[in-house]
């Protein structure tokens, strides 16, 4: 909270005085473009993640806000956007029927439109299914090399990310041309919590022009549908519990004891590969290299056995707790807390003695 | 039709790596290397569209060191019919022994393969399991203006049409994209089960033709714009504790980590 009223203030030092001491320290002038993602007229909090990322880039960001989609929708997301974050400046809002869905064709022209005017030193997208389709597409569109996954921005150009699964991590300084393309780790970059009515003047909100919107690459892919599981748990990525069930509760029957624990726990459920594989649970409930990175204050495993891609997506938890009935599985050489017993035993006496949640 | 296929050689994912103590990569020597799972998917499912009757030629393209030849005999032994190395190792701008190829240059190599062999579909997997980078598919198709299919859990092929349709797995569920071939698809874990292969096709894999092509051939210049300053470990969890009962387990959760 603290570093947002510096932003702010920083921002209006800035406009008042002509040369602000920070600017002239800074060899170039860093503004970012933010790829944005909305649903239901709300703009998601990934996207915030990205907003709170681009401030760790330069204390004297100017952060502009891209979103698209048509419809009232879009229109409902753009007011809610312009007032939702003090550091946001500007929210830039392209309405058009090309851009009702997310597709990454009409994106990445999209973008490189919007850089052609705006000439932006940085552009972030969060790390989601989205921001992984659609920022490399526009990065080769702008002949840049993004970089995938930043966990931590320590300069301008000089960003970490992990490598290997998460075994390792790289240290990357971006020497080619702007902007430099990034998508982020949410989990990485977390947002104060911000009541929407905390900034009385929201940003400005302008129309993109798409006259020159080239169309020849549009009409090559076309949007059916998303199938999607309704549920009422609280997001696996941005999660303050997280419950996962691996190999080990042996039935898709057997998971419903692990949705039970989550609802006690006001937890989102999670899996591993090898759950989702034997069909326990649909794959969007993956954790992993290949599935969702999470970062929750409590991970809890049950019948996990803990292997390399499977650690990739929670090792960054706050605490982990393990119930595995094999005491050598490697689960238990990240764990905070290890439980060697049955999950069919444990499960039933959490469900009994943790405390009703408030 | 043909099917363009690129595979990368990675380090085993089995394989529990070691970050050098000079802090400037992974430990590469001595340690088993293999086809990159998602690749391996990704020629599995182009074998599966030949079978079906749907393409004609399967090409398994891969660019790297000398030794990407063996990934390449791998692919020809599960049943690509010819294949394409991009050599790095003999470039004659030889600042250091390898040339590290990052994905903008991949994809830009890539794109000169496809307009010499004129695939209709080209099939990558959607990451390599060493830079976890989740780019090339995209960089190539935004190269070639195709159309994209990423993360694909499912691909069915029209042929009268000259459209795929294609699963793709996102954040919210499964995603359904009609994509007008020619079009660029990378592979998710659950698209198929590669098929091993066998020790005829192994055998017969030996005869079949890889084609050797050099950086300077491609006339594709490469300069990267992206450094690599340091590789460390990631920081170390503190050891933790094995507690004996349910009752301990949920005592230590409210009163040690505060955190139900």
């Amino acid at each position: 909270m603290a570093s947002l009223m510096i932003l702010k203030s920083l921002k209006k030092q800035r406009s008042f005085s002509s040369l602000s001491p920070i600017t002239s320290s800074i060899s170039r002038f860093v503004s970012t473009l933010i790829l944005g993602e909305h649903e239901g007229g709300q703009l998601k909090q990934s996207s915030l993640c990205a907003v709170a990322a681009a401030g760790a880039i330069s204390a004297d960001n100017s952060i502009s806000l891209l979103l698209a989609g048509s419809g009232p929708s879009l229109q409902q997301a753009a007011s809610h956007a312009a007032s939702i974050h003090p550091s946001i400046s500007q929210v830039l809002v392209a309405d058009s029927d090309k851009l009702s869905h997310p597709l990454a064709e009409p994106w990445a022209e999209l973008v490189r439109l919007v850089q052609q005017k705006g000439r932006y030193s940085h552009i972030i997208a969060a790390s989601s299914s989205f921001g992984k389709n659609t920022l490399p597409r526009a990065a080769a569109l702008l002949d840049v090399s993004p970089i995938t996954d930043v966990i931590e921005i320590s300069g301008p150009q000089l960003f970490v990310r992990p490598i290997y699964a998460g075994n390792a991590l790289s240290t990357v300084r971006y020497t080619g041309v702007d902007p430099c393309l990034l998508t982020i780790r949410s989990t990485s970059f977390p947002v104060p919590h911000i009541s929407s009515d905390s900034k009385s003047d929201a940003a400005p909100v302008s129309q993109v022009d798409l006259s020159t919107f080239s169309e020849d690459i549009l009409d090559k892919s076309r949007y059916l549908k998303l199938t999607s599981q309704d549920t009422e748990r609280p997001d696996l990525g941005s999660a303050r519990i997280v419950v996962t069930g691996g190999r080990g509760l042996k039935s898709a029957e057997n998971f419903k004891l692990m949705e039970k624990l989550a609802e006690k726990l006001g937890a989102a459920v999670g899996a591993t590969r090898a759950a989702v594989d034997a069909g326990f649970v649909p794959n969007e409930l993956q954790v992993g290299q290949t599935g969702k990175i999470v970062a929750p204050e409590l991970y809890m495993a049950f019948g996990v056995s803990g292997a390399i891609q499977h650690l990739a997506g929670m090792r960054d938890s706050k605490v982990i707790v393990a119930v595995n009935k094999d005491a050598d599985s490697p689960i238990f050489q990240v764990a905070d807390y290890g439980l060697v017993a049955d999950l069919f035993d444990v499960i039933p006496e959490l469900l009994e003695k943790l405390p009703e949640k408030k | 039709m043909k099917i363009m296929v690129a595979v990368k050689r990675v380090i085993d994912y089995a394989v529990k790596i070691r970050v050098k103590s000079d802090k400037t990569g992974v430990e590469m020597n001595n340690v088993k290397m293999s086809m990159n799972p998602f690749c391996e998917i990704a020629l599995e499912e182009a074998l599966r569209i030949k079978e079906a009757g749907f393409a004609t030629e399967v090409i398994a393209v891969s660019m790297g060191p000398s030794q990407c030849i063996d990934t390449l005999r791998t692919g020809l032994a599960m049943g690509a019919d010819r294949a394409i190395h991009v050599d790095t190792s003999t470039s004659s701008s030889s600042s250091s022994a390898t040339t590290t190829l990052n994905p903008l240059s991949v994809a830009k190599l890539l794109k000169k393969l496809v307009d010499l062999e004129k695939p209709g579909l080209l099939i990558l997997g959607k990451q390599a399991i060493d830079d976890d980078c989740n780019q090339t598919g995209q960089m190539v198709a935004g190269l070639l203006k195709w159309p994209q299919g990423t993360f694909a859990s499912k691909v069915i092929l029209d042929k009268e049409k000259q459209v795929a349709t294609v699963e793709r797995e996102v954040d919210g569920g499964l995603e359904t994209l009609c994509l007008d071939l020619p079009a660029v698809i990378t592979t998710d874990l659950r698209l198929n089960q590669p098929r091993y292969a066998t020790l005829p096709n192994i055998m017969k894999a030996k005869s079949k033709v890889i084609k050797k092509v050099t950086l300077e051939e491609l006339g594709v210049e490469i300069k990267p714009d992206l450094e690599i300053v340091q590789v460390t470990e990631p920081p170390k969890r503190k050891a933790g504790v094995i507690v004996s009962s349910v009752d301990e387990l949920i005592d230590k959760l409210k009163n040690e980590a505060h955190v139900i």
